[in-house]
């Protein structure tokens, strides 16, 4: 299933003097869920939106299946992404929202109602999406994700926001979506979440690649997977000088 | 890219318009304020040789400013909404989104300007008082004032809408519409310049609804060809930027 590996080489993001993504190179492959830790500002959500033909990058290339986001004929059915919550205009319900989406990939009509029930949002879906919780708002982000029964998922920082139902439920669909042979990548600054929801690990510092290997192998050579992440990225933690420099 | 998906992209873009309540509320105002105006230019007229059709159809007015208001809106409320990711995620190609999303907003205001155009005149002279002789659909010169008004209302709306591309953040880019489509007018009005005859509102209401072009007004056609270039420069100017920054 190499049409499904997303492939990340020499990316560079440059905000006016500030380096976000320097020379950041990974795979993703399917099979398993791959989380993409790093501290708040390591640039994850960067590196998303690039790979996801929001930003472009300065230097570098990021490509799904070979190719990149914007030259996909019906991006929803082979990628689905959740940047952020609230992607949705809160005035329109959820099953609008969803219907539009469809409708500009020419995904069927009754898939709709097949991610609303997925996500638990069947009661709700009438509703203006605005009225909608944290929570719910992170599980319409999911639907719209998963409308397209894309082949790779992309999620920023999905588990902000649902309660420990919703994250344990998230996790189990998350990794029932890797075994099926999708490709999962999840971001977040959370480690006890990616300890139990990941295979692999992407970790970044200060946009740059600091580990590239199995969630097994990393807590076995440090450890823990805490004491792993805090000191892989300690070079690269904004706030870390401040602190520690005045009890040590 | 394939015209399919331009297609789909113009179905996404149609629903995503139906789905909001305010699309709804914006035309419902238009055509009311449309219809209220026109009865009571109507019903006070008594000047039996003023063009009966430029004062009757002053009742697009209230459609000229809402409608531009809801093509800026269109587009701005997907960046502060964060819809833009997700429209984005389906159509990354911008050219074709913007294109669809253009297609759609005009049509669509189109066919609600020209009934709003059509139901100022036909309510207002219905309500002229016995001694002013009603204009006919047939006379010379009423017929293109009323369809060329709704044609101006859209092409203002498509203004509004790549105003809102160029500048994405709802308040300033509403503040830029009132500002050129208003302000200016009463400023160059005030200045007794030529050039208000040239602003987007003095091209509706002199040049285009009027059935005797008066002799220092831009004549109708002209009028229009501005008013279409006045759409084309933001939607240009819009795409160009669209295109390459980063959303």
């Amino acid at each position: 299933m190499s049409d499904h590996v997303i492939e990340v080489r020499g990316l560079t993001k440059r905000y006016r003097s500030a380096l976000a993504v320097d020379d950041l190179g990974f795979d993703v492959r399917p099979g398993a869920v791959t989380g993409f830790l790093g501290p708040n500002g390591a640039g994850k959500s960067t590196t998303m939106r690039m790979i996801l033909g929001l930003d472009a990058p300065d230097a570098g290339r990021a490509l799904i299946g070979g190719r990149r986001y914007r030259d996909l004929r019906w991006p929803l059915r082979e990628v689905g992404a959740l940047l952020e919550a609230k992607a949705f205009h809160p005035g329109r319900s959820a099953a609008a929202h969803l219907t539009a989406l469809a409708a500009g990939n020419r995904i069927p009509r009754s898939r709709v109602a097949e991610v609303l029930a997925l996500v638990g949002l069947t009661g709700a879906a009438r509703r203006r999406a605005g009225g909608y919780s944290l929570g719910m708002a992170q599980r319409l982000g999911v639907a719209t994700a998963l409308l397209g029964d894309p082949g790779v998922l992309i999620l920023d920082e999905p588990v902000n926001g649902l309660d420990p139902e919703g994250i344990r439920w998230l996790r189990t669909l998350l990794r029932s979506l890797a075994a099926e042979g999708r490709t999962v990548l999840v971001s977040s600054h959370l480690i006890a979440e990616m300890a139990l929801t990941a295979e692999r690990l992407i970790v970044i510092g200060a946009g740059r690649l600091v580990a590239d290997t199995s969630v097994a192998e990393l807590s076995a050579r440090y450890g823990s997977l805490e004491s792993a992440f805090l000191d892989l990225t300690s070079a690269s933690t904004e706030y870390r000088g401040a602190y520690d420099g005045r009890t040590s | 890219m394939s015209f399919a998906v331009f297609a789909a992209a113009t179905r996404m873009e149609w629903l995503k318009l139906r789905s909001l309540r305010s699309t709804w509320w914006t035309f419902g105002a238009t055509l009311a304020g449309a219809a209220g105006i026109a009865v009571a230019v109507g019903a006070n007229s008594k000047d039996a040789s003023a063009d009966v059709t430029n004062n009757v159809l002053a009742g697009v007015a209230p459609g000229l400013l809402l409608i531009g208001v809801l093509g800026v809106l269109t587009m701005t409320s997907e960046y502060s909404s964060g819809m833009v990711r997700a429209t984005l995620a389906a159509v990354p190609n911008r050219r074709v989104l913007l294109a669809a999303k253009a297609a759609v907003f005009g049509a669509v205001t189109l066919a609600v300007a020209e009934v709003t155009a059509f139901t100022a005149f036909l309510v207002g002279r219905a309500a002229l008082p016995s001694r002013v002789q009603a204009p006919g659909l047939g006379d010379p010169g009423v017929l293109r004032a009323i369809v060329l008004s709704g044609v101006g209302i859209a092409l203002i709306g498509l203004f509004g809408l790549g105003l809102g591309v160029l500048i994405r953040h709802p308040a300033a880019a509403l503040a830029v519409y009132a500002g050129i489509v208003f302000v200016i007018g009463e400023l160059l009005v005030a200045l007794a310049s030529s050039a208000v005859n040239y602003v987007p509102l003095a091209l509706v209401s002199s040049s285009i609804a009027v059935t005797r072009p008066s002799p220092d007004a831009v004549s109708a056609w002209p009028a229009l060809g501005i008013l279409c270039a006045y759409a084309a420069a933001t939607l240009g100017a819009g795409g160009w930027l669209l295109v390459r920054r980063d959303a």
